[in-house]
């Protein structure tokens, strides 16, 4: 391992998150090779990855396209690389049906859901199941395509609209109950299996996406919020994660989803929380408990303490996105 | 990306062709958004700085 930390930051459009996570890289000391990911050309018959991996000592996926990270995280991984998150922890973070399972199977609470492969197969289901019902697609964020269903000719017909005008992703029908949350849902920053923090998002919708005006403010972290958490994470393989929790009308924690290139630019105020600065320090100690476990040199501690984690919004002119690509966009049913 | 930041801090919109400044620490592959005409664009290049319309988000993009 070299002297300093070396991380291969995969990216694609950067958003505000990938320039505080930058930053907080700048910070610390630590060394980045940006890897922007359609610019890579992988041979797979190759005994080692492209060259702009060289001296490496671990791959921070930052990607956009949760496809292309899987794939990608994968192929690293067969060449000894070290990945953050894995590609484990892509593959089925990405698709809520794996989530789903994954989570279930280790005993963790979720909303009940249902998986079918034909529209007919899904309207008996959900008959049994009970209205109203959220659709979601298998894959996707930020919101999108999420359908709240009220009652079977609504089902009968969006059901109908998805096997005949969706890609083959969409005939597959994930369908989870509607959770009575009192208008807000709780979302958990997650760093190897211990919570780091967790904010709260309000909003009229029953999608409580910052996007759609959802008011964001500081949660305090229960210890039964940080068990159910921490065992999720657990579950998934750990990483850098956000949890998105429901509070049902029992007083029931149900997890949701779990994200796993974690959007935060929101959730600095409120939590006061160092979220990126905390990330990279994660990293960091990933690093040198790899290089430990191969018997080299750890690299020094390069913890030059962040003054204050964000960088106010640049916006002059032209002003940074923050709205339509993500903005701590969790959504919730 | 490139760790250089942009060094020419004003081009155009490529949609509305209303002056854009930029950041003088904008980084390639950033996003920003024209004031005038709210179209989101990509900084191709921070030397020469050049700006293209955003990718349109696709359907497995997000966290």
């Amino acid at each position: 391992m070299s002297a300093r930390v070396r991380i291969a930051f995969l990216h694609g459009l950067l958003r505000p998150e990938e320039k505080l996570l930058l930053e907080a890289c700048a910070r610390r000391g630590v060394d980045v090779q940006p890897v922007h990911v359609d610019e890579l050309v992988l041979d797979l018959g190759a005994a080692a990855p492209p060259a702009v991996f060289d001296g490496c000592d671990l791959v921070l996926d930052r990607g956009l396209s949760a496809s292309k990270s899987a794939v990608l995280l994968a192929c690293l991984e067969t060449w000894g690389l070290l990945c953050v998150n894995s590609s484990h922890v892509v593959a089925v973070c990405s698709d809520k049906v794996l989530t789903n399972r994954v989570l279930a199977a280790a005993g963790i609470p979720m909303p009940r859901a249902l998986l079918a492969f034909e529209p007919a197969a899904a309207r008996g289901a959900l008959e049994a199941f009970g209205y109203p019902v959220v659709l979601k697609p298998p894959h996707g964020s930020w919101g999108r395509l999420l359908a709240k269903v009220n009652d079977a000719d609504a089902a009968e017909a969006l059901l109908e609209h998805k096997s005949v005008l969706g890609s083959h992703q969409h005939a597959i029908v994930y369908a989870q109950e509607y959770v009575e949350k009192g208008g807000y849902d709780v979302r958990v920053f997650v760093i190897g299996d211990q919570v780091l923090c967790a904010i709260v998002r309000h909003s009229p919708h029953w999608i409580t996406n910052t996007a759609r005006g959802a008011k964001t403010a500081r949660y305090e972290v229960t210890p039964e919020l940080s068990s159910l958490c921490g065992a999720a994470a657990r579950a998934l393989g750990g990483g850098l994660l956000a949890m998105d929790v429901f509070v049902d009308a029992e007083g029931r924690l149900l997890l949701n989803e779990v994200n796993h290139s974690m959007e935060f630019r929101n959730s600095i105020a409120p939590t006061g929380v160092d979220i990126p600065g905390r990330m990279v320090d994660y990293l960091i100690e990933r690093a040198a408990a790899r290089a430990a476990a191969r018997g080299a040199a750890a690299p020094p501690a390069v913890a030059t303490q962040a003054a204050a984690a964000t960088s106010a919004a640049r916006r002059t002119t032209a002003a940074p996105s923050s709205a339509t690509r993500g903005a701590d966009a969790g959504h919730a049913t | 990306m490139t760790s250089q930041p942009a060094t020419a801090t004003s081009t155009s919109c490529p949609v509305c062709d209303a002056p854009l400044h930029v950041p003088a620490n904008t980084l390639a592959h950033e996003v920003l958004v024209c004031a005038d005409c709210q179209s989101e664009l990509e900084v191709t290049s921070v030397r020469p700085l050049t700006v293209a319309l955003a990718p349109e988000v696709e359907e497995d993009w997000g966290e």
